[in-house]
């Protein structure tokens, strides 16, 4: 690892003070916020990041989980993964999420990482982790190493010629479809990002992965008050049973009226820069009955502009059927 | 003990090439004095920042009982317990686990007393190599705080982040499970 400088500074307003001044995204920053340090470390190990100081918030108490006003929780940042998914509130009330971060990492790294930094975790494509090959996103304007090569784990939606990374969070999908905000603490105070606007899609700029800026904190992640806790689940297909990223995984959630969806949300991971939502394809599934009919078609609507490489064509395929799978158990549908 | 020098000192399992010198700050950071409780005893050390706490146990304080592996969180050969949770040691900065509570192997037994996984892992033959078992055992120990396995697939799906090369894996879970079942206060969360 190279050498950097470390500092604890014991309030927000200090840990602010830290990165006051840095311009750009927090991707690109050179001093940086560490808390779990579980993909961060791992990246400086790797030389993939090159932080010169590492800011360390662990200890700024950021890590409450606390009832809103309007019914919803709020997540603290800090709070760990594993404290949130065992959270006796977010298990009755959001199971999707529970479900989610369980499905991710292993008992230890989720003891460590920390929800705002579960937000911010980098990808895990082959060629970003190797510095002696080319990556758009790891030095811009470099090449991308994977659309030539081995392509496997990368996405089929909303790729571009210089990047086909995809996010590998499972967490982050469940907040994807409970339609989440992130708060976050700047140098002109507090703002809150909706989940769907914090990721990004590659484009021509696949170094920056989120709308933070270098100069700001993530403090909670808000959920609202519907979590789905009746019609929901979370599907994720692996290479492995258990503590492997995702090839695709899906949170599915409804509301359904007798055998009417009233509303749906779905989101995928696995298959993209951020998690993939389709507003259309959910607002279509609203009205119509909680069927496998209506469940394959809403699955290949969603995948209907999906573009395999020469590796991974074949999730496509298995985002169909994950999609089926995952919106007929959270619908109680049986499904072969 | 030697104190590193940069960062060509750190651990040897996974070496980096040394960053040119261009790329170094003009001074290079302060060493850091760190307070630990381990197994039992206070100690304080001088650590460069970029000193694991895996490489702090290692090569500081003689503990070479934690095992690296992979050095990358992917192994599991490092879990120690840090305030009574399992946490990957090569993940986590020595100057991050400042006033904290650390056990390691060394730390489990009392006396000659073994603790009751580490007799079990004895009777159960639950090793071949034994290199990925300080790490199986500390991670067992706080999957029994955890509380949350009730079953054999529950061990094996929260025993997922340790890995044994031998494959001892059916032996380990019996372990596990021959203290999971003596110490049945241990399932409702109470320390075994």
């Amino acid at each position: 690892m190279r050498a950097f400088s470390y500092d604890r500074p014991d309030s927000v307003d200090a840990a602010l003070r830290g990165v006051a001044g840095q311009p750009g995204t927090t991707t690109e920053a050179a001093v940086k916020f560490v808390a779990g340090g579980t993909n961060l470390l791992d990246l400086m190990k790797a030389d993939v990041m090159r932080p010169e100081r590492l800011v360390d918030i662990s200890r700024l108490g950021l890590d409450r989980i606390e009832d809103t006003e309007g019914g919803g929780l709020r997540l603290g940042a800090l709070a760990r993964n594993a404290d949130t998914a065992y959270d006796a509130r977010v298990q009755a009330r959001y199971p999707m999420l529970s479900k989610a971060i369980l499905a991710g990492a292993s008992a230890q790294l989720r003891n460590m990482a920390t929800n705002g930094g579960n937000l911010l975790q980098r990808t895990r494509c082959y060629y970003f982790y190797d510095t002696g090959t080319p990556c758009n996103k790891r030095e811009p304007g470099t090449g991308c190493g994977a659309l030539t090569g081995v392509n496997r784990i990368h996405a089929i939606l909303g790729a571009s010629d210089s990047c086909i990374a995809v996010h590998p969070s499972d967490m982050c999908v469940a907040l994807a479809a409970l339609d989440a905000v992130v708060r976050v603490s700047g140098p002109t105070g507090e703002r809150t990002i909706p989940f769907a606007d914090f990721h990004r899609l590659p484009g021509d700029t696949p170094h920056i992965d989120s709308s933070l800026a270098a100069d700001e904190l993530i403090t909670a992640i808000d959920l609202p008050a519907q979590g789905f806790a009746d019609h929901s689940t979370y599907l994720k297909v692996r290479d492995r049973a258990s503590y492997a990223f995702a090839l695709v995984s899906v949170a599915a959630a409804l509301k359904i009226d007798g055998q009417t969806i009233r509303s749906a949300r779905l989101a995928l991971g696995g298959v993209a820069h951020k998690p993939w939502r389709d507003p259309a394809v959910e607002a279509e599934l609203a009205g119509k009955p909680a069927s496998l009919e209506t469940f394959r078609e809403a699955a290949r609507v969603l995948l209907r502009d999906a573009r395999g490489q020469s590796h991974n064509a074949f999730k496509i395929a298995l985002a169909e059927r994950a999609i089926v799978r995952a919106l007929a158990e959270a619908a109680g549908v049986e499904h072969s | 003990m030697s104190q590193p020098t940069g960062p060509a000192s750190q651990g040897h399992a996974h070496k980096q090439p040394a960053p040119p010198p261009e790329a170094m700050p003009e001074a290079m950071p302060e060493a850091m004095d760190v307070t630990l409780a381990i197994n039992g005893s206070r100690k304080t050390l001088r650590v460069a920042p970029w000193t694991s706490l895996l490489d702090a146990l290692r090569l500081h304080l003689d503990l070479t009982g934690t095992k690296k592996g992979c050095d990358h969180g992917q192994c599991g050969a490092c879990t120690v317990l840090v305030d009574g949770r399992r946490i990957n040691s090569c993940l986590t900065l020595a100057v991050m686990a400042e006033g904290r509570t650390v056990t390691t192997i060394e730390g489990l037994a009392s006396g000659d007393a073994l603790h009751p996984l580490q007799e079990a892992f004895v009777e159960q033959d639950a090793f071949q190599c034994g290199y990925c078992t300080p790490g199986q055992i500390c991670s067992a120990v706080g999957l029994l705080e955890e509380g949350h396995a009730k079953s054999d697939d529950d061990i094996r799906e929260l025993m997922s982040g340790n890995l044994c090369r031998c494959g001892a894996y059916p032996n380990i879970v019996a372990a596990i499970r021959q203290v999971m079942d003596a110490q049945p206060s241990a399932k409702d969360g109470g320390a075994p």
